[in-house]
C-alpha cells in the first residue's frame, strides 16, 4: 500500500493541517472571482485571449489526465482536440448553434475517436506510447488538412455564434462566460476521478505497473479507459475552441498544437491539475502576445523556452511551489 | 497495369529517402530510448541546403557540394542534440528538449528561406526522362533508387558484419553491459546519432526535387519515419528498410488511388501491422530491457 500512498502527486491541503487547506480554498476563491470579473474590467481583446487560454486549458487537462496522473506522454490530445472543433463548427453549420448541443457532440465525438485510436496507442510504454500517439495525431492532421469534406487545407469557416440554452449571446464577454462555465465543470470532473478509486489504479500504474496487475487490477484496461476519458475530455476542449474562433483549421490540430499542450502540463508540473491549466495561460500568451514583440517568431522563443524548461525547471510551477512548501516547513 | 508501374516505382523511390531518413531514428531509439522530434527539422535543413545551391539548377558538382554541406550540417546538429540529450535524463525531457530544437531549427528556416514553397530541378545530366514499358519516368528517381540499395548494402555491410557494427548492435540490445565490456558508449551514442542526422539531412538532399522544400515538411517527413519505425521494428536495420519499402508503396498507392485518405490509409496500414505484431515486423534481437 505505500505505493499508493507515495503516488499521490501534490500534498494536497488535508495531509498538512487546516491552514494550507483554507489558504488553497481562498486562493482559489479569489481566481474564481477575478476570472468570473474579467469581462466587466477588461477590453475585447484581452478577453478574447483568454477565452482562448480557456480552452486549451482544457485540452491540456486531458493530456494530464495521461501524462500527468497515468504516466502516459501523448502527443496525439490535438487530434481529439480537433476532432471536437470541427464537430462542434460542422454541428453549429448544420444543425444548431447551441452551445450545450455542440460540446456534447463534441465530447462523444472525441470520445469515439479515441476509442476507434486508442487501442493501437495503449498497449506501448513510456517514449513508444508518446512516438504512436504523435503519428495518431499526425495522421488526423493530414487527413484535416486534405479531406474536401472539412474544407481541407481552407479550414471550416461560416459557423454562426453560439446560442446558450436558447438565447443568443448579447457579447464576446458571454461566449467568455460560457466557456468558463464548461471548462470549470471539465476541471471539476477530472479532479473527481484523479481523486476517485480509478484515480488511485491511474497512478498505481504509473507508478508500478507490474505491482498493479499483480493486485489484480487490469492495467490495460484502465489504460484505455482513461484515453478514452481524455479523448472526450479534449473534444470538449475543441467545442470551446470553436465557439470562440467560429473557424476551424487544420493547424488547430497540428504538431505544434500537441507539442504547445504537452510543454505546459511540464511547465506546470505534471500530474498536480492547477499547475498545467497555469502552465497553458502562460504558453498561449507566449505564443500569440510576446510573438508581436520579436517579429513575429513566437515558435522561437517556444523552442527556447522547451529547452529552457528543461533544465531550469524540471518539475515545473507545481514543482517550484511545492519544494518553497517544503522548505518554508524544515 | 503502366499507372502501377509508375506507382510501384514512386513507391521504390519514396522507400529509398524514408529508408534514409528513418534508420537514424529508429537506432538512436534503439540505443538511448531517445525520440528526437528534431529528425525532421534536420532533413528540412538538407532540403534547405538544397534550395540554396541548387535552386536555380546546378550541375553534379554543386549537387554534390549540397550533400556534403547538408551531411555536415546534419552530423552537426545530430552531436548537439545527443550532446544535449545526454545531459537531460528523463525521456518526456529529451522529448521536450528535441522539440523546442525542432520548433527553433523550423523557424529559422522560415526566416531565412521564407514560407513559400521551393520546388527543385532535378540536376543536370539526370534531369530528363527514360522510356520503361511505354511510360515515360524521371531519370533522377531511378538513380534514388538506386541509392537507396547502394545504402541498404552499405549499412547492412557495416552494422550485420563488421567490427563496428557489433558494438552498434550490442548497444542497441543492452548498453549497460556493453559499457562494462569497456567500450566508451557515450562515443558510439553520440557518433550513431550525428550519422543517422547526416543521412536525414542528406536525404532531405536527394528528395528536394521529389518533394520540395517547404514549412511543414518537416512534421510530414517526421510522421512518415515515425510510421516507418513502429512498423518495421524499433532498433532493426533490416526492420527500417521493410517498413521504409512497405510504406513508400503504401505512401505512393495512397496518393496515387486515394488522394484525400492517403493519410488514412498510412494509419490503416501501421494500426494492421500494430494488431498482429505488436513490436513491428523486425524488432532488434531483444537485450535485457528493464
Amino acid at each position: 500500500m505505500t505505493m499508493l500512498q507515495t503516488s499521490a502527486p501534490a500534498p494536497t491541503g488535508t495531509v498538512r493541517g487546516p491552514r494550507p487547506a483554507r489558504r488553497g480554498a481562498v486562493i482559489a476563491t479569489a481566481v474564481g472571482v477575478l476570472l468570473v470579473a474579467a469581462p466587466l474590467v477588461l477590453g475585447a481583446y484581452p478577453v478574447s485571449m483568454m477565452t482562448r487560454m480557456l480552452a486549451f486549458a482544457v485540452l491540456v487537462l486531458s493530456v494530464d489526465l495521461l501524462t500527468g496522473v497515468t504516466g502516459m506522454p501523448t502527443l496525439g490530445q490535438a487530434a481529439y482536440f480537433g476532432v471536437g472543433a470541427y464537430t462542434a463548427a460542422l454541428v453549429g453549420v448544420h444543425v444548431t448553434s447551441d452551445g450545450a448541443v455542440q460540446a456534447a457532440a463534441a465530447l462523444a465525438a472525441g470520445l469515439v475517436a479515441a476509442a476507434a485510436t486508442g487501442w493501437v496507442a495503449v498497449r506501448a510504454r513510456g517514449i513508444v506510447f508518446l512516438m504512436l500517439t504523435l503519428a495518431i495525431g499526425e495522421s488526423v492532421h493530414q487527413l484535416a488538412d486534405t479531406w474536401s469534406a472539412v474544407g481541407g487545407s481552407n479550414g471550416l469557416a461560416g459557423m454562426p455564434p453560439i446560442s446558450v440554452f436558447g438565447a443568443a449571446l448579447p457579447a464576446a464577454g458571454f461566449v467568455y462566460w460560457w466557456v468558463l462555465a464548461v471548462a470549470a465543470l471539465v476541471f471539476a470532473a477530472v479532479a473527481l476521478v484523479a481523486r476517485s478509486p480509478y484515480g488511485r489504479t491511474l497512478r498505481g500504474i504509473r507508478d508500478n505497473e507490474a505491482r498493479m496487475r499483480a493486485l489484480g487490477y487490469r492495467p490495460a484496461l484502465a489504460r484505455f479507459g482513461v484515453y478514452c476519458l481524455a479523448g472526450a475530455v479534449a473534444g470538449v476542449g475543441g467545442a470551446l475552441w470553436a465557439a470562440q474562433a467560429r473557424f476551424v483549421s487544420p493547424g488547430d490540430l497540428g504538431f505544434e498544437v500537441a507539442a504547445l499542450a504537452l510543454l505546459s502540463v511540464v511547465i506546470g508540473g505534471s500530474g498536480s491539475l492547477w499547475g498545467p491549466c497555469l502552465g497553458a495561460a502562460l504558453v498561449l500568451l507566449v505564443r500569440d502576445s510576446l510573438s508581436a514583440y520579436v517579429g513575429g517568431h513566437g515558435a522561437l522563443v517556444l523552442g527556447v523556452v522547451f529547452v529552457a524548461v528543461v533544465f531550469l525547471m524540471p518539475r515545473g510551477l507545481a514543482g517550484l511551489a511545492r519544494s518553497r512548501r517544503k522548505e518554508v516547513r524544515s | 497495369m503502366d499507372t502501377y508501374l509508375v506507382s510501384v516505382l514512386n513507391g521504390l523511390a519514396m522507400g529509398s529517402l524514408l529508408f534514409a531518413i528513418a534508420l537514424g531514428l529508429s537506432l538512436v531509439f534503439g540505443m538511448m530510448d531517445v525520440l528526437n522530434l528534431a529528425h525532421g527539422a534536420v532533413y528540412l535543413v538538407g532540403a534547405y541546403v538544397a534550395v540554396a545551391l541548387l535552386g536555380d539548377g546546378g550541375g553534379p558538382a554543386a549537387f554534390v557540394a549540397a550533400v556534403l554541406t547538408a551531411a555536415a550540417a546534419g552530423a552537426a546538429l545530430g552531436g548537439a542534440l545527443a550532446a544535449m540529450t545526454r545531459a537531460a535524463p528523463h525521456h518526456l525531457d529529451q522529448a521536450l528538449l528535441t522539440l523546442g530544437v525542432a520548433l527553433v531549427v523550423a523557424e529559422l528556416l522560415t526566416v531565412a528561406f521564407g514560407s513559400d514553397v521551393h520546388s527543385l530541378p532535378a540536376p543536370v545530366p539526370v534531369d530528363g526522362g527514360v522510356r520503361i514499358l511505354g511510360e515515360t519516368y524521371p531519370v533522377y528517381r531511378l538513380l534514388v533508387i538506386a541509392f537507396g540499395v547502394v545504402l541498404a548494402i552499405a549499412v547492412h555491410r557495416l552494422v550485420e558484419r563488421g567490427p563496428l557494427g557489433a558494438v552498434i548492435r550490442a548497444a542497441v540490445a543492452d548498453r549497460a553491459m556493453v559499457a562494462a565490456l569497456g567500450v566508451n558508449t557515450g562515443r558510439v551514442l553520440v557518433g550513431v546519432f550525428a550519422a543517422g542526422a547526416a543521412l536525414a539531412a542528406v536525404g532531405g538532399v536527394l528528395a528536394g526535387p521529389i518533394l520540395g522544400a517547404q514549412p511543414g515538411l518537416d512534421e510530414k517527413v517526421l510522421l512518415l519515419a515515425l510510421v516507418v519505425v513502429v512498423v518495421g521494428g524499433l532498433g532493426s536495420v533490416r526492420g527500417a528498410l521493410l517498413g521504409a519499402v512497405l510504406i513508400g508503396q503504401v505512401q505512393a498507392l495512397g496518393v496515387a488511388l486515394l488522394p484525400e485518405y492517403a493519410s488514412f490509409l498510412l494509419f490503416a496500414a501501421m494500426a494492421a501491422v500494430l494488431l498482429v505484431r505488436p513490436a513491428g515486423l523486425l524488432p532488434a534481437a531483444a537485450g535485457v530491457r528493464a
